[in-house]
């Protein structure tokens, strides 16, 4: 039996709907992220998981059991799940341990077991040396952990983290990420995880639901939505692209007259449609690869460095086309230059 | 060698004589009262020998011992009241659906600004033995002979304080609770804390630093007040440290003693203020970060009713009722003769308008001594903070530190201070309306201060320096800059120090003379000669000159500026 299924899930103010018949189901330990831009209604979907919004129709079970539906809602202290924050919420009053312990106190533990669960978990997010402490004399990175700590201590049936590493520095982000993964690898807690960086996102999750205007627009594991972005929105929202109009005529995709080869892959009717071609599924060459795959004959228009790669404008001859191609750092090539594009025909998606 | 150091020195900033003349500025209102009462205490009356004989008096007789535990006992009782009364109050209108949140901010907002005495001698006519209104009505009703309820005891002394005291526990818990991310209360909700554990065990713990301050703040506050225990106290022989005090200084004139007898009154301020640092030394109690600071409002279904029915309780018994007898007896020509025709009068308006000899002048004097000091206490203290946010100077937290030493001192102790040091000679300034007015700007210099440095906080120092990098100097990059984006709330601070000083009574009693009498004085005399009709109209017109101000005040500054934490 799945562990968390949300259905036709709507929230709406008024005659606007910031959360949109959404449907998604976990499996048992499975981390599935929410992923989109602000506004596109993921924190609100998260706190109806979590009890704190009401939906206005549709329903969310745990296990089974119908946990909201429009007029009967479980309130959140009775759904047996935690939950990460982004401002951390841990209370400044306690000290590490009290922070942990609270939620296991509230279920009435026996104090030894209590103490011995803390201690565990403290020693698992590696702050048992602090946990005298409070959360004032503690780094950013550490508040985390405690918040960390606290949700997980309880064994949840949901875990929930709302933005949990929107308020950290760029480096610690990228710390907590592998720490939150590492920690669902050891724990399995069916996790909800709201994000706006996809680069989190992709790190943490086994899927991926990418949501924009209160709907999700697709959900699959991160490199699929990479590979394959099946509409407009998240072509355009999961790493860059060149999002382009093409046409299929007699089984052969055409790009403003050039052939990128044949249609095979959805075995496509002819007609208008939009393609998304990845800067990374384009290789630059001064002289003519070898080999049979798809090659144009181009000029590089603009170049920018961007550190890790270089950012080619170029343009295919006989084409008023502006593709973006990737290229590794020592692959500089002049503006102007003529040179030959390599194109990996099975990266191109066609999306809605 | 002025040739090879490119001088500091020669170009040497106006701020080091500014400097200089605020230090002077503070040993005279702070420092020398302080000293000066200390030494007093331990010299003997006319020869000025050293000696310990001023404390045996004032702590030989039980009288004056059992003053002293009634102070302390006073100052707990009325706080804990203000407790009971404000908390649930701040809580609702911080964090919950209650309806009237309006009507609960003006309750708090009048309960404030009425001084406390006149809410005393309203409820001495409500609540008297023999005719007091509640009294009238009980026996009419159930035929009793026995009162139903008796201002004139030990309770009824602290619940008069506590109706008077409230707000300040309201203002300092709401805007605690104001701080706390309503994330905080989530986050105990999701690991299975219901409504009711999540306000025991997280919201309170949160907001108890702001409860034990406030606490002590009136504790204080009552220990050191004077209005109410004279009016209703003295009748009612209960005899506390102010009265005692105030006993000390009738002919002949015992200061050194009084000052002896002032001494526990400024420790147990110090020592408490002392204790609550210690308290809360460690534990953090503001979140920690400042995004998802959301704050949602509970949603109390049934209760939020019960919430609004004791906040409409509390505006009862602080405001509303107080507020109609007093005005009531002021058109009355008996005021226990009730609401009737025949019963109205403007004779106790037109008596003190324009027959009574002191009351214009007492009138007068309060505006412009509360206009004076309230000048001298905000250009002080927007000086001071500046050097002391600013760090132009060594030593500039000792001025501060300075700025803020009145607010550990009790004003009837601050008072007799200044009586000891600038009422004999040299000086003789006894009953001047100098020595008022300075003791005036020296008891309400932190609050102008705390309101100064809060203004300047919220000015980034770089709103300055783009001024100076362009060729300002200092001063003129404050006077062109700096002191119009801190208008509005300075002159905030001006407007409430200047409420507070027309008010003001435990200092003034002590300092005034014949023809600097103050309208608080002079009202306190009236009810020494019990005519209630009189006193109430005279408090009429206190009330009336108060609520212009705050008026004023709420239309240049903002609605909430008598009721900012500062």
């Amino acid at each position: 039996m799945p562990r968390l299924v949300l259905s036709g899930l709507t929230k709406a103010y008024g005659p606007l709907a910031v959360v949109d018949k959404v449907d998604l189901t976990l499996g048992e330990g499975e981390f599935v992220s929410l992923l989109g831009p602000s506004g596109c209604g993921k924190t609100t979907t998260l706190r109806m998981i979590a009890g704190f919004v009401d939906p206005t129709a549709g329903s969310i079970s745990v296990d089974g059991t119908v946990l909201s539906a429009p007029g009967a809602v479980v309130p959140p202290e009775r759904r047996g799940m935690s939950m990460i924050f982004q401002s951390y919420a841990i209370w400044p009053n306690m000290t590490v341990e009290e922070n942990v312990a609270f939620g296991l106190q509230l279920r009435k533990l026996p104090r030894e077991e209590v103490k011995h669960r803390v201690a565990e978990m403290l020693a698992v997010v590696k702050l048992d040396k602090l946990a005298h402490r409070y959360p004032a004399e503690l780094s950013g990175g550490q508040q985390q952990r405690v918040a960390l700590a606290r949700a997980i201590v309880v064994k949840p049936s949901v875990l929930l983290l709302d933005e949990p590493l929107s308020n950290l520095d760029a480096n610690l982000r990228e710390e907590m990420r592998f720490e939150i993964r590492r920690l669902h690898d050891e724990f399995r807690i069916t996790t909800v995880y709201v994000t706006h960086d996809q680069a989190e996102a992709m790190a943490t999750s086994d899927r991926i639901a990418v949501m924009n205007a209160g709907r999700i627009e697709q959900v699959d594991a991160p490199h699929l939505l990479y590979a394959r972005p099946r509409t407009r929105f998240v072509a355009g929202f999961v790493g860059r692209t060149n999002l382009l109009e093409a046409r299929v005529a007699s089984g052969t995709l055409l790009l403003d007259g050039v052939s990128l080869g044949p249609a095979a892959q959805a075995r496509l009717p002819d007609g208008a449609l939009l393609i998304s071609l990845r800067p990374q599924a384009m290789a630059i060459h001064e002289a003519r690869p070898a080999g049979d795959g798809l090659v144009l004959e181009a000029t590089i228009v603009e170049r920018t460095y961007l550190g890790e790669a270089w950012d080619y404008v170029v343009q295919p001859e006989g084409t008023s086309l502006r593709l973006r191609a990737a290229a590794p750092p020592l692959e500089a090539h002049d503006v102007g230059r003529k040179v030959w594009l390599a194109v990996d025909a099975r990266q191109v998606a066609v999306v809605e | 060698m002025a040739g090879t150091r490119p001088g500091r020195l020669r170009r040497l900033e106006p701020v080091a004589f500014l400097w200089i003349a605020l230090i002077a500025a503070l040993l005279v209102l702070v420092a020398a009262p302080l000293l000066k009462l200390l030494l007093v205490s331990f010299e003997m009356q006319e020869t000025g020998e050293f000696t310990f004989q001023n404390y045996l008096t004032a702590y030989g007789r039980q009288r004056y011992l059992d003053a002293l535990r009634n102070s302390l006992l006073l100052g707990m009782l009325s706080a804990a009241i203000s407790v009971v009364i404000a908390v649930p109050m701040a809580w609702a209108v911080s964090r919950t659906d209650m309806p009237g949140k309006g009507f609960t901010w003006a309750t708090v907002l009048a309960a404030f600004i009425m001084p406390p005495y006149l809410g005393a001698i309203g409820w001495i006519l409500l609540a008297g033995p023999n005719s007091g209104w509640i009294n009238q009505v009980w026996r009419a009703a159930t035929g009793a002979e026995a009162p139903l309820v008796n201002i004139y005891t030990f309770t009824g002394m602290a619940f008069v304080i506590a109706l008077h005291s409230f707000p300040l526990v309201f203002i300092f818990v709401k805007s605690a609770l104001d701080l706390i991310s309503s994330e905080m209360e989530d986050a105990a909700n999701i690991l299975g804390g219901g409504t009711w554990t999540t306000m025991r065990k997280v919201t309170l713990p949160l907001v108890w630093p702001s409860i034990l301050g406030s606490f002590i703040l009136i504790f204080l506050e009552t220990i050191a007040l004077f209005g109410t225990p004279a009016i209703i106290g003295i009748p009612a022989r209960i005899n506390v440290v102010t009265t005692q005090l105030w006993q000390f200084f009738e002919d002949p004139v015992r200061v050194e003693v009084a000052a002896a007898y002032a001494i526990p009154l400024l420790l147990i301020t110090v020592g408490l203020i002392a204790v609550q640092k210690m308290l809360l030394s460690r534990k953090g109690f503001v979140s920690q970060t400042g995004k998802g600071g959301e704050r949602r409002q509970v949603k109390l279904g049934p209760w939020r009713w019960v919430l609004f029915g004791w906040c409409l309780a509390v505006a009862m018994l602080a405001v509303v009722k107080p507020l109609m007898v007093l005005l009531q007896a002021s058109f009355a020509k008996a005021w226990g003769r009730g609401f009737s025709f025949d019963n109205l009068t403007l004779r106790n308006y037109r008596f003190l308008l324009f027959e009574h000899d002191m009351a214009p002048q007492a009138t007068w004097n309060t505006v412009w001594f509360s206009a004076a000091s309230a000048t001298i206490a905000a250009v002080l203290a927007l000086l001071v903070a500046y050097i002391v946010i600013r760090r132009l100077m060594r030593l500039a937290d000792a001025l501060g530190f300075l700025a803020m030493a009145p607010f550990v001192i009790p004003g009837i102790v601050m008072a007799i201070g200044f009586y000891a040091a600038y009422a004999g000679p040299p000086l003789s300034l006894y009953g001047s309306a100098l020595l008022i007015i300075l003791a005036f700007a020296a008891r309400f210099l932190p609050i102008a201060y705390a309101n100064s440095q809060a203004a300047i906080r919220a000015v980034h120092p770089e709103m300055e320096e783009a001024a100076r990098i362009l060729g300002s100097g200092r001063l003129h990059a404050i006077r062109r800059v700096t002191a119009p984006l801190l208008k509005t709330s300075l002159l905030g601070g001006w407007l409430v120090v200047f409420i507070v000083a027309s008010r003001e009574l435990s200092a003034a009693i002590f300092l005034v003379g014949p023809r600097t009498r103050t309208m608080s004085v002079l009202l306190y005399d009236l009810t020494e000669q019990g005519n209630f009709e009189v006193v109430s109209a005279f408090g009429g017109i206190l009330l009336l000159i108060t609520m212009a101000i705050v008026g004023i005040g709420m239309k240049l500054v903002g609605r909430d500026f008598m009721l900012r934490r500062e």
